[in-house]
Protein backbone atom coordinates (compact mmCIF):
# COMPACT_ATOMS: atom_id res chain seq x y z
CA UNK A 1 0.00 0.00 0.00
CA UNK A 2 2.88 2.34 0.77
CA UNK A 3 4.48 2.08 -2.62
CA UNK A 4 4.25 5.59 -4.11
CA UNK A 5 1.84 6.10 -7.01
CA UNK A 6 4.22 8.51 -8.62
CA UNK A 7 7.81 9.31 -7.80
CA UNK A 8 10.09 11.96 -9.28
CA UNK A 9 13.81 11.96 -8.60
CA UNK A 10 15.78 15.05 -9.69
CA UNK A 11 13.56 15.45 -12.74
CA UNK A 12 14.02 18.22 -15.33
CA UNK A 13 11.42 19.16 -17.94
CA UNK A 14 11.80 21.51 -20.85
CA UNK A 15 11.65 22.22 -24.53
CA UNK A 16 14.59 22.20 -26.95
CA UNK A 17 17.73 22.80 -24.87
CA UNK A 18 15.89 24.93 -22.37
CA UNK A 19 14.76 23.45 -19.08
CA UNK A 20 11.63 25.13 -17.74
CA UNK A 21 11.59 23.06 -14.57
CA UNK A 22 14.74 21.82 -12.88
CA UNK A 23 15.54 19.24 -10.27
CA UNK A 24 12.11 18.28 -8.94
CA UNK A 25 12.05 15.55 -6.35
CA UNK A 26 8.66 14.55 -4.98
CA UNK A 27 6.33 11.62 -4.55
CA UNK A 28 2.62 10.95 -4.25
CA UNK A 29 1.38 8.06 -2.15
CA UNK A 30 -2.14 6.67 -1.80
CA UNK A 31 -4.51 9.16 -0.20
CA UNK A 32 -2.15 12.10 -0.63
CA UNK A 33 -3.37 15.66 -1.25
CA UNK A 34 -0.64 17.70 -2.90
CA UNK A 35 -0.95 21.25 -4.16
CA UNK A 36 1.48 22.73 -6.64
CA UNK A 37 1.60 26.52 -6.33
CA UNK A 38 3.71 29.19 -7.97
CA UNK A 39 3.53 32.42 -9.93
CA UNK A 40 2.58 32.53 -13.61
CA UNK A 41 5.41 31.22 -15.74
CA UNK A 42 6.96 29.28 -12.86
CA UNK A 43 6.68 26.00 -14.76
CA UNK A 44 3.56 24.60 -13.09
CA UNK A 45 1.90 23.60 -16.36
CA UNK A 46 5.12 22.14 -17.70
CA UNK A 47 5.56 20.04 -14.58
CA UNK A 48 1.97 18.86 -14.85
CA UNK A 49 2.38 17.88 -18.51
CA UNK A 50 5.43 15.91 -17.51
CA UNK A 51 3.64 14.12 -14.68
CA UNK A 52 0.83 13.21 -17.10
CA UNK A 53 3.38 11.66 -19.43
CA UNK A 54 2.74 14.19 -22.22
CA UNK A 55 6.30 15.49 -22.00
CA UNK A 56 9.46 13.39 -21.67
CA UNK A 57 11.81 14.40 -18.82
CA UNK A 58 15.13 15.78 -20.03
CA UNK A 59 16.85 14.52 -16.90
CA UNK A 60 16.20 12.42 -13.80
CA UNK A 61 13.64 9.62 -13.47
CA UNK A 62 9.87 9.39 -12.99
CA UNK A 63 8.41 6.12 -11.75
CA UNK A 64 4.73 5.31 -12.05
CA UNK A 65 3.08 2.56 -10.00
CA UNK A 66 1.79 -0.51 -11.81
CA UNK A 67 -1.78 0.63 -11.36
CA UNK A 68 -1.23 4.02 -12.98
CA UNK A 69 0.60 2.40 -15.86
CA UNK A 70 -2.36 0.15 -16.45
CA UNK A 71 -5.25 2.57 -16.09
CA UNK A 72 -3.72 5.97 -16.78
CA UNK A 73 -4.20 9.11 -14.71
CA UNK A 74 -7.52 10.72 -13.90
CA UNK A 75 -6.98 14.13 -15.44
CA UNK A 76 -9.18 17.18 -15.14
CA UNK A 77 -7.90 19.67 -17.73
CA UNK A 78 -8.91 23.31 -17.88
CA UNK A 79 -12.15 23.74 -19.77
CA UNK A 80 -11.83 24.98 -23.33
CA UNK A 81 -14.17 27.55 -24.92
CA UNK A 82 -15.23 24.92 -27.48
CA UNK A 83 -16.76 22.79 -24.71
CA UNK A 84 -19.21 25.48 -23.66
CA UNK A 85 -21.68 24.71 -26.43
CA UNK A 86 -20.77 21.11 -27.05
CA UNK A 87 -23.76 18.87 -27.75
CA UNK A 88 -23.13 15.83 -25.57
CA UNK A 89 -25.04 14.18 -22.77
CA UNK A 90 -23.51 13.84 -19.31
CA UNK A 91 -23.49 10.09 -19.83
CA UNK A 92 -21.43 10.39 -23.03
CA UNK A 93 -18.88 12.65 -21.36
CA UNK A 94 -18.49 10.46 -18.27
CA UNK A 95 -18.22 7.28 -20.36
CA UNK A 96 -15.40 8.82 -22.38
CA UNK A 97 -13.28 8.53 -19.22
CA UNK A 98 -13.28 4.76 -19.75
CA UNK A 99 -11.45 5.19 -23.03
CA UNK A 100 -8.16 3.94 -21.60
CA UNK A 101 -9.86 0.68 -20.61
CA UNK A 102 -11.04 -0.09 -24.14
CA UNK A 103 -7.77 -1.41 -25.50
CA UNK A 104 -8.52 -2.53 -29.03
CA UNK A 105 -12.27 -2.99 -28.51
CA UNK A 106 -14.38 -0.50 -30.47
CA UNK A 107 -17.33 -0.19 -28.06
CA UNK A 108 -17.99 0.12 -24.33
CA UNK A 109 -19.42 -2.90 -22.55
CA UNK A 110 -21.75 -3.24 -19.56
CA UNK A 111 -18.71 -3.09 -17.26
CA UNK A 112 -17.73 0.43 -18.37
CA UNK A 113 -21.33 1.60 -18.16
CA UNK A 114 -21.58 0.30 -14.57
CA UNK A 115 -18.34 2.09 -13.70
CA UNK A 116 -19.63 5.34 -15.19
CA UNK A 117 -22.88 4.96 -13.27
CA UNK A 118 -21.06 4.35 -9.98
CA UNK A 119 -18.97 7.47 -10.47
CA UNK A 120 -21.97 9.59 -11.43
CA UNK A 121 -23.67 8.39 -8.26
CA UNK A 122 -20.57 9.25 -6.21
CA UNK A 123 -20.73 12.84 -7.47
CA UNK A 124 -24.49 13.15 -7.25
CA UNK A 125 -25.11 13.69 -10.96
CA UNK A 126 -26.83 10.41 -11.84
CA UNK A 127 -30.15 12.24 -12.21
CA UNK A 128 -28.54 14.46 -14.85
CA UNK A 129 -27.25 11.58 -16.96
CA UNK A 130 -29.37 12.45 -20.01
CA UNK A 131 -29.00 16.21 -19.60
CA UNK A 132 -27.01 18.16 -22.15
CA UNK A 133 -23.51 19.12 -21.00
CA UNK A 134 -23.78 22.66 -22.41
CA UNK A 135 -26.89 23.38 -20.35
CA UNK A 136 -25.27 22.57 -16.98
CA UNK A 137 -24.00 25.13 -14.50
CA UNK A 138 -20.27 25.61 -13.98
CA UNK A 139 -20.26 23.51 -10.82
CA UNK A 140 -22.23 20.68 -12.40
CA UNK A 141 -19.88 20.65 -15.39
CA UNK A 142 -16.95 20.33 -13.02
CA UNK A 143 -18.61 17.35 -11.28
CA UNK A 144 -19.15 15.68 -14.65
CA UNK A 145 -15.47 16.11 -15.50
CA UNK A 146 -14.43 14.69 -12.11
CA UNK A 147 -16.66 11.67 -12.69
CA UNK A 148 -15.01 11.24 -16.08
CA UNK A 149 -11.54 11.41 -14.52
CA UNK A 150 -12.55 8.84 -11.88
CA UNK A 151 -13.56 6.48 -14.70
CA UNK A 152 -9.96 6.44 -15.84
CA UNK A 153 -8.60 5.70 -12.37
CA UNK A 154 -9.74 6.05 -8.80
CA UNK A 155 -6.26 6.20 -7.33
CA UNK A 156 -4.93 9.57 -8.57
CA UNK A 157 -6.80 12.68 -9.67
CA UNK A 158 -4.81 15.45 -11.37
CA UNK A 159 -6.54 18.85 -11.44
CA UNK A 160 -5.32 21.78 -13.52
CA UNK A 161 -6.47 25.11 -12.01
CA UNK A 162 -9.93 23.61 -11.44
CA UNK A 163 -11.69 26.62 -9.94
CA UNK A 164 -11.06 29.02 -12.83
CA UNK A 165 -14.37 30.68 -13.64
CA UNK A 166 -16.33 29.28 -10.69
CA UNK A 167 -18.18 31.62 -8.33
CA UNK A 168 -17.22 31.60 -4.62
CA UNK A 169 -20.09 29.34 -3.55
CA UNK A 170 -19.42 26.79 -6.29
CA UNK A 171 -15.73 26.93 -5.43
CA UNK A 172 -16.45 25.94 -1.81
CA UNK A 173 -18.72 23.17 -3.05
CA UNK A 174 -16.00 21.98 -5.40
CA UNK A 175 -13.40 21.83 -2.59
CA UNK A 176 -15.90 19.94 -0.50
CA UNK A 177 -16.32 17.30 -3.22
CA UNK A 178 -12.55 16.93 -3.63
CA UNK A 179 -12.01 16.69 0.15
CA UNK A 180 -14.70 14.04 0.39
CA UNK A 181 -13.15 11.99 -2.42
CA UNK A 182 -9.76 12.32 -0.78
CA UNK A 183 -10.82 11.46 2.80
CA UNK A 184 -13.64 8.97 2.26
CA UNK A 185 -12.66 7.28 -0.99
CA UNK A 186 -8.89 7.49 -0.55
CA UNK A 187 -8.33 9.17 -3.92
CA UNK A 188 -4.93 10.84 -4.11
CA UNK A 189 -5.21 14.42 -5.35
CA UNK A 190 -2.66 16.54 -7.17
CA UNK A 191 -3.86 20.07 -7.79
CA UNK A 192 -2.22 22.95 -9.61
CA UNK A 193 -3.80 26.15 -8.34
CA UNK A 194 -3.54 29.87 -7.68
CA UNK A 195 -6.09 29.72 -4.92
CA UNK A 196 -3.61 29.14 -2.11
CA UNK A 197 -5.78 30.52 0.72
CA UNK A 198 -8.53 27.95 0.32
CA UNK A 199 -6.23 25.11 -0.41
CA UNK A 200 -3.75 25.52 2.45
CA UNK A 201 -6.34 24.42 4.98
CA UNK A 202 -7.10 21.13 3.31
CA UNK A 203 -3.98 20.05 1.42
CA UNK A 204 -1.61 17.67 3.13
CA UNK A 205 1.45 18.74 1.20
CA UNK A 206 2.48 21.82 -0.75
CA UNK A 207 5.04 22.16 -3.51
CA UNK A 208 6.04 25.74 -4.29
CA UNK A 209 7.60 25.95 -7.71
CA UNK A 210 9.63 28.68 -9.35
CA UNK A 211 11.66 26.97 -12.04
CA UNK A 212 12.92 24.77 -9.26
CA UNK A 213 11.38 23.58 -5.99
CA UNK A 214 11.34 26.37 -3.38
CA UNK A 215 9.35 24.40 -0.83
CA UNK A 216 8.15 20.84 -0.66
CA UNK A 217 6.66 19.55 2.54
CA UNK A 218 3.64 19.51 4.86
CA UNK A 219 1.04 22.22 4.36
CA UNK A 220 1.16 23.45 8.00
CA UNK A 221 4.88 24.17 7.87
CA UNK A 222 4.49 26.09 4.59
CA UNK A 223 2.97 29.07 6.40
CA UNK A 224 6.20 29.59 8.31
CA UNK A 225 8.58 29.64 5.36
CA UNK A 226 9.70 32.80 3.56
CA UNK A 227 8.10 31.88 0.24
CA UNK A 228 4.92 30.75 1.98
CA UNK A 229 4.55 34.04 3.84
CA UNK A 230 5.12 35.96 0.65
CA UNK A 231 2.51 33.95 -1.20
CA UNK A 232 -0.10 33.93 1.53
CA UNK A 233 0.26 37.65 2.01
CA UNK A 234 0.55 39.75 5.13
CA UNK A 235 -1.43 37.75 7.64
CA UNK A 236 0.81 38.44 10.55
CA UNK B 1 -42.23 14.00 -57.76
CA UNK B 2 -41.55 10.29 -58.34
CA UNK B 3 -42.01 10.98 -62.07
CA UNK B 4 -39.41 13.71 -61.90
CA UNK B 5 -37.03 11.40 -60.08
CA UNK B 6 -37.58 8.61 -62.64
CA UNK B 7 -36.95 11.02 -65.47
CA UNK B 8 -33.75 12.27 -63.84
CA UNK B 9 -32.40 8.79 -63.21
CA UNK B 10 -32.74 7.91 -66.88
CA UNK B 11 -29.72 10.11 -67.60
CA UNK B 12 -26.45 8.35 -66.72
CA UNK B 13 -24.72 11.64 -65.78
CA UNK B 14 -27.48 12.44 -63.28
CA UNK B 15 -27.21 8.97 -61.75
CA UNK B 16 -23.51 9.65 -61.27
CA UNK B 17 -24.27 13.08 -59.79
CA UNK B 18 -26.82 11.53 -57.42
CA UNK B 19 -24.49 8.77 -56.23
CA UNK B 20 -21.35 10.89 -56.03
CA UNK B 21 -23.15 13.77 -54.35
CA UNK B 22 -24.74 11.48 -51.78
CA UNK B 23 -21.36 10.01 -50.82
CA UNK B 24 -19.75 13.44 -50.59
CA UNK B 25 -22.58 15.02 -48.59
CA UNK B 26 -22.44 12.13 -46.14
CA UNK B 27 -18.66 12.39 -45.64
CA UNK B 28 -18.68 16.18 -45.46
CA UNK B 29 -21.43 16.25 -42.83
CA UNK B 30 -19.85 13.61 -40.56
CA UNK B 31 -16.40 15.19 -40.71
CA UNK B 32 -18.10 18.57 -40.38
CA UNK B 33 -19.53 17.73 -36.94
CA UNK B 34 -16.03 17.19 -35.61
CA UNK B 35 -14.57 20.20 -37.45
CA UNK B 36 -17.29 22.63 -36.37
CA UNK B 37 -17.06 21.52 -32.73
CA UNK B 38 -13.28 21.82 -32.76
CA UNK B 39 -13.69 25.41 -34.07
CA UNK B 40 -12.24 24.60 -37.49
CA UNK B 41 -15.32 25.64 -39.47
CA UNK B 42 -13.30 27.79 -41.84
CA UNK B 43 -10.97 24.99 -42.83
CA UNK B 44 -13.36 23.72 -45.53
CA UNK B 45 -13.45 27.15 -47.09
CA UNK B 46 -9.67 27.47 -47.02
CA UNK B 47 -9.14 24.04 -48.51
CA UNK B 48 -11.58 24.64 -51.36
CA UNK B 49 -9.60 27.72 -52.39
CA UNK B 50 -6.37 25.76 -52.26
CA UNK B 51 -8.09 23.13 -54.37
CA UNK B 52 -9.10 25.80 -56.88
CA UNK B 53 -5.50 26.99 -57.16
CA UNK B 54 -4.23 23.44 -57.65
CA UNK B 55 -6.90 22.69 -60.28
CA UNK B 56 -6.13 25.82 -62.32
CA UNK B 57 -2.46 24.87 -62.41
CA UNK B 58 -3.38 21.33 -63.45
CA UNK B 59 -5.66 22.61 -66.23
CA UNK B 60 -3.04 25.11 -67.45
CA UNK B 61 -0.38 22.44 -67.79
CA UNK B 62 -2.76 19.74 -68.99
CA UNK B 63 -2.19 17.46 -65.98
CA UNK B 64 -4.83 15.19 -64.47
CA UNK B 65 -6.79 17.46 -62.06
CA UNK B 66 -7.32 14.90 -59.27
CA UNK B 67 -3.73 13.68 -59.26
CA UNK B 68 -2.48 17.23 -58.70
CA UNK B 69 -5.05 18.59 -56.29
CA UNK B 70 -5.38 15.61 -53.92
CA UNK B 71 -1.78 15.70 -52.60
CA UNK B 72 -1.64 19.52 -52.57
CA UNK B 73 -4.90 19.95 -50.65
CA UNK B 74 -4.01 17.05 -48.35
CA UNK B 75 -0.75 18.74 -47.46
CA UNK B 76 -2.53 22.07 -46.91
CA UNK B 77 -5.05 20.39 -44.59
CA UNK B 78 -2.35 18.78 -42.46
CA UNK B 79 -0.48 22.09 -42.34
CA UNK B 80 -3.58 24.07 -41.30
CA UNK B 81 -4.62 21.65 -38.56
CA UNK B 82 -1.01 21.44 -37.39
CA UNK B 83 -0.68 25.22 -37.14
CA UNK B 84 -3.33 25.38 -34.46
CA UNK B 85 -1.26 22.96 -32.40
CA UNK B 86 1.80 25.14 -31.84
CA UNK B 87 -0.02 28.44 -31.54
CA UNK B 88 2.65 30.61 -33.18
CA UNK B 89 0.25 31.70 -35.92
CA UNK B 90 -3.46 32.04 -35.21
CA UNK B 91 -5.29 29.46 -37.27
CA UNK B 92 -8.06 31.76 -38.54
CA UNK B 93 -5.45 34.17 -39.86
CA UNK B 94 -3.46 31.31 -41.38
CA UNK B 95 -6.54 29.97 -43.17
CA UNK B 96 -7.44 33.40 -44.55
CA UNK B 97 -3.89 33.90 -45.77
CA UNK B 98 -3.57 30.51 -47.44
CA UNK B 99 -6.99 30.66 -49.08
CA UNK B 100 -6.52 34.14 -50.55
CA UNK B 101 -2.99 33.22 -51.61
CA UNK B 102 -4.01 30.12 -53.50
CA UNK B 103 -7.02 31.83 -55.06
CA UNK B 104 -4.65 34.51 -56.38
CA UNK B 105 -2.27 31.87 -57.77
CA UNK B 106 -5.22 30.16 -59.47
CA UNK B 107 -6.49 33.36 -61.08
CA UNK B 108 -3.01 34.45 -62.21
CA UNK B 109 -2.13 31.09 -63.75
CA UNK B 110 -5.51 30.92 -65.48
CA UNK B 111 -5.34 34.39 -66.99
CA UNK B 112 -1.75 33.87 -68.19
CA UNK B 113 -2.54 30.58 -69.92
CA UNK B 114 -6.00 29.45 -70.95
CA UNK B 115 -8.08 32.41 -69.83
CA UNK B 116 -11.42 31.93 -68.08
CA UNK B 117 -12.63 28.82 -69.86
CA UNK B 118 -15.79 26.91 -68.99
CA UNK B 119 -13.54 24.44 -67.16
CA UNK B 120 -12.28 27.04 -64.73
CA UNK B 121 -15.71 28.60 -64.30
CA UNK B 122 -17.17 25.19 -63.45
CA UNK B 123 -14.56 24.79 -60.70
CA UNK B 124 -15.64 28.11 -59.24
CA UNK B 125 -19.38 27.54 -59.28
CA UNK B 126 -19.74 23.81 -59.84
CA UNK B 127 -21.21 21.74 -62.60
CA UNK B 128 -23.66 18.89 -62.43
CA UNK B 129 -21.84 17.26 -65.35
CA UNK B 130 -18.53 17.11 -63.52
CA UNK B 131 -18.86 13.71 -61.82
CA UNK B 132 -17.17 10.96 -63.78
CA UNK B 133 -17.22 7.23 -63.05
CA UNK B 134 -13.80 7.27 -61.36
CA UNK B 135 -14.89 10.02 -58.95
CA UNK B 136 -18.05 8.15 -58.00
CA UNK B 137 -15.94 5.12 -57.08
CA UNK B 138 -13.52 7.32 -55.13
CA UNK B 139 -16.52 8.84 -53.34
CA UNK B 140 -17.82 5.39 -52.43
CA UNK B 141 -14.40 4.40 -51.06
CA UNK B 142 -14.15 7.64 -49.09
CA UNK B 143 -17.60 7.11 -47.57
CA UNK B 144 -16.61 3.60 -46.52
CA UNK B 145 -13.52 4.94 -44.74
CA UNK B 146 -15.37 7.83 -43.06
CA UNK B 147 -18.26 5.63 -41.95
CA UNK B 148 -15.81 3.04 -40.68
CA UNK B 149 -14.01 5.73 -38.68
CA UNK B 150 -17.24 7.06 -37.18
CA UNK B 151 -18.61 3.59 -36.32
CA UNK B 152 -15.58 1.67 -35.09
CA UNK B 153 -13.60 4.56 -33.63
CA UNK B 154 -16.68 6.47 -32.50
CA UNK B 155 -15.61 6.71 -28.86
CA UNK B 156 -12.14 7.92 -29.76
CA UNK B 157 -13.52 10.46 -32.22
CA UNK B 158 -15.79 11.75 -29.46
CA UNK B 159 -12.93 12.00 -26.96
CA UNK B 160 -10.63 13.81 -29.40
CA UNK B 161 -13.40 16.22 -30.41
CA UNK B 162 -14.58 16.95 -26.89
CA UNK B 163 -11.30 17.25 -25.03
CA UNK B 164 -7.92 16.79 -26.69
CA UNK B 165 -5.90 17.15 -23.49
CA UNK B 166 -7.87 14.46 -21.68
CA UNK B 167 -7.72 12.12 -24.67
CA UNK B 168 -3.95 12.61 -24.82
CA UNK B 169 -3.58 11.85 -21.12
CA UNK B 170 -5.57 8.60 -21.50
CA UNK B 171 -3.23 7.50 -24.26
CA UNK B 172 -5.17 8.27 -27.45
CA UNK B 173 -2.98 9.21 -30.40
CA UNK B 174 -4.54 12.64 -30.89
CA UNK B 175 -2.15 13.67 -33.64
CA UNK B 176 -3.05 10.59 -35.70
CA UNK B 177 -6.78 11.35 -35.45
CA UNK B 178 -6.28 15.01 -36.34
CA UNK B 179 -4.19 14.10 -39.38
CA UNK B 180 -6.77 11.52 -40.46
CA UNK B 181 -9.51 14.12 -40.06
CA UNK B 182 -7.52 16.63 -42.13
CA UNK B 183 -6.73 14.21 -44.96
CA UNK B 184 -10.29 12.88 -45.19
CA UNK B 185 -11.64 16.45 -45.26
CA UNK B 186 -9.20 17.31 -48.02
CA UNK B 187 -10.30 14.35 -50.17
CA UNK B 188 -13.97 15.21 -49.58
CA UNK B 189 -13.44 18.82 -50.64
CA UNK B 190 -11.45 17.95 -53.75
CA UNK B 191 -14.07 15.42 -54.88
CA UNK B 192 -17.01 17.64 -54.01
CA UNK B 193 -15.88 20.97 -55.41
CA UNK B 194 -16.20 19.87 -59.06
CA UNK B 195 -19.91 19.52 -58.57
CA UNK B 196 -20.61 22.06 -55.81
CA UNK B 197 -18.03 24.65 -56.84
CA UNK B 198 -15.05 25.98 -54.90
CA UNK B 199 -17.10 28.86 -53.53
CA UNK B 200 -19.85 26.66 -52.12
CA UNK B 201 -18.40 23.30 -51.08
CA UNK B 202 -17.53 24.40 -47.54
CA UNK B 203 -21.25 24.79 -46.78
CA UNK B 204 -21.63 21.00 -46.97
CA UNK B 205 -19.16 20.76 -44.10
CA UNK B 206 -20.71 23.43 -41.90
CA UNK B 207 -24.47 23.50 -42.46
CA UNK B 208 -25.55 19.95 -41.47
CA UNK B 209 -23.61 20.10 -38.20
CA UNK B 210 -24.98 23.52 -37.24
CA UNK B 211 -28.52 22.53 -38.26
CA UNK B 212 -28.42 19.35 -36.16
CA UNK B 213 -26.96 21.14 -33.16
CA UNK B 214 -30.13 23.30 -33.00
CA UNK B 215 -32.29 20.35 -31.98
CA UNK B 216 -30.15 17.48 -30.72
CA UNK B 217 -28.43 17.29 -27.39
CA UNK B 218 -26.19 14.24 -27.59
CA UNK B 219 -23.13 13.81 -29.76
CA UNK B 220 -24.43 10.57 -31.24
CA UNK B 221 -27.77 12.07 -32.31
CA UNK B 222 -26.03 15.14 -33.76
CA UNK B 223 -23.75 12.92 -35.87
CA UNK B 224 -26.62 10.75 -37.15
CA UNK B 225 -28.88 13.73 -37.79
CA UNK B 226 -26.14 15.62 -39.64
CA UNK B 227 -25.64 12.69 -42.00
CA UNK B 228 -29.38 12.36 -42.69
CA UNK B 229 -30.00 16.12 -43.05
CA UNK B 230 -27.07 16.49 -45.41
CA UNK B 231 -28.12 13.65 -47.74
CA UNK B 232 -31.79 14.68 -47.79
CA UNK B 233 -30.89 18.33 -48.50
CA UNK B 234 -28.61 17.22 -51.30
CA UNK B 235 -31.36 15.13 -52.95
CA UNK B 236 -33.92 17.94 -52.74
CA UNK B 237 -31.34 20.45 -54.00
CA UNK B 238 -30.40 18.31 -56.97
CA UNK B 239 -34.04 17.73 -57.94
CA UNK B 240 -34.76 21.46 -57.72
CA UNK B 241 -31.67 22.15 -59.78
CA UNK B 242 -32.92 19.79 -62.51
CA UNK B 243 -36.54 20.96 -62.39
CA UNK B 244 -35.73 24.68 -62.61
CA UNK B 245 -32.42 24.45 -64.52
CA UNK B 246 -30.42 26.26 -61.81
CA UNK B 247 -26.81 25.48 -60.75
CA UNK B 248 -26.74 22.39 -58.51
CA UNK B 249 -24.28 23.77 -55.97
CA UNK B 250 -26.27 26.90 -55.26
CA UNK B 251 -29.59 25.09 -54.96
CA UNK B 252 -28.12 22.49 -52.55
CA UNK B 253 -26.71 25.28 -50.38
CA UNK B 254 -30.05 27.12 -50.33
CA UNK B 255 -31.90 23.93 -49.34
CA UNK B 256 -29.36 23.48 -46.54
CA UNK B 257 -30.02 27.04 -45.44
CA UNK B 258 -33.76 26.37 -45.46
CA UNK B 259 -33.15 23.25 -43.36
CA UNK B 260 -31.19 25.31 -40.87
CA UNK B 261 -33.94 27.91 -40.61
CA UNK B 262 -36.53 25.14 -40.07
CA UNK B 263 -34.55 23.50 -37.27
CA UNK B 264 -33.84 26.88 -35.70
CA UNK B 265 -37.55 27.74 -35.88
CA UNK B 266 -38.48 24.47 -34.19
CA UNK B 267 -35.90 25.17 -31.49
CA UNK B 268 -37.40 28.62 -30.85
CA UNK B 269 -40.97 27.28 -30.94
CA UNK B 270 -40.03 24.59 -28.47
CA UNK B 271 -38.56 27.25 -26.18
CA UNK B 272 -41.74 29.34 -26.47
CA UNK B 273 -43.83 26.22 -25.99
CA UNK B 274 -42.09 25.48 -22.73
CA UNK B 275 -42.55 29.08 -21.64
CA UNK B 276 -46.29 29.05 -22.37
CA UNK B 277 -46.57 25.66 -20.71
CA UNK B 278 -44.86 27.06 -17.60
CA UNK B 279 -47.22 30.08 -17.60
CA UNK B 280 -50.21 27.76 -17.75
CA UNK B 281 -48.78 25.60 -14.99
CA UNK B 282 -47.94 28.64 -12.85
Amino acid sequence: MNEPLLKCEHVDFGYENYDVVRDVTMEIVCGDYLCIVGANGSGKSTLMKGLLGLLKPTGGTITFSEELKRAGIGYLPQQTPAQRDFPATVREVVLSGCLGRLGLRPFYSQREWTLAKTNMEKLGILALKDACYRELSGGQKQRVLIARALCATDSLLVLDEPITGLDPETTQDFYHVIRHLNRAEGVAVLMVTHDIHNVISQAKKVLHLNQTVLYYGPAEAYRDTACGREFLGGEE
Amino acid sequence: MMGLLREMLSYPFLVRAFLGGTFISLCASLLGVSLVLKRYSMIGDGLSHVSFGALSIAVAFGWAPLAVSLPVVGAAAVLLLGLTGNGKLRSDAAIAMISAGSLAVGILVTSLTTGMTTDVSSYMFGSILAMNRQEVFLGAGLSAVVLGLFVFCYNRVFAVTFDESFAKATGVNVRLYNTLLAVLTAVTIVLGMRMMGAMLISSLVIFPALTSMRLFKSFKSVVVSAGVVSVVCFWIGLMLSYAYSVPAGASVVLVNLAGFVCFWGIERLRGCGCFIFCLWGG
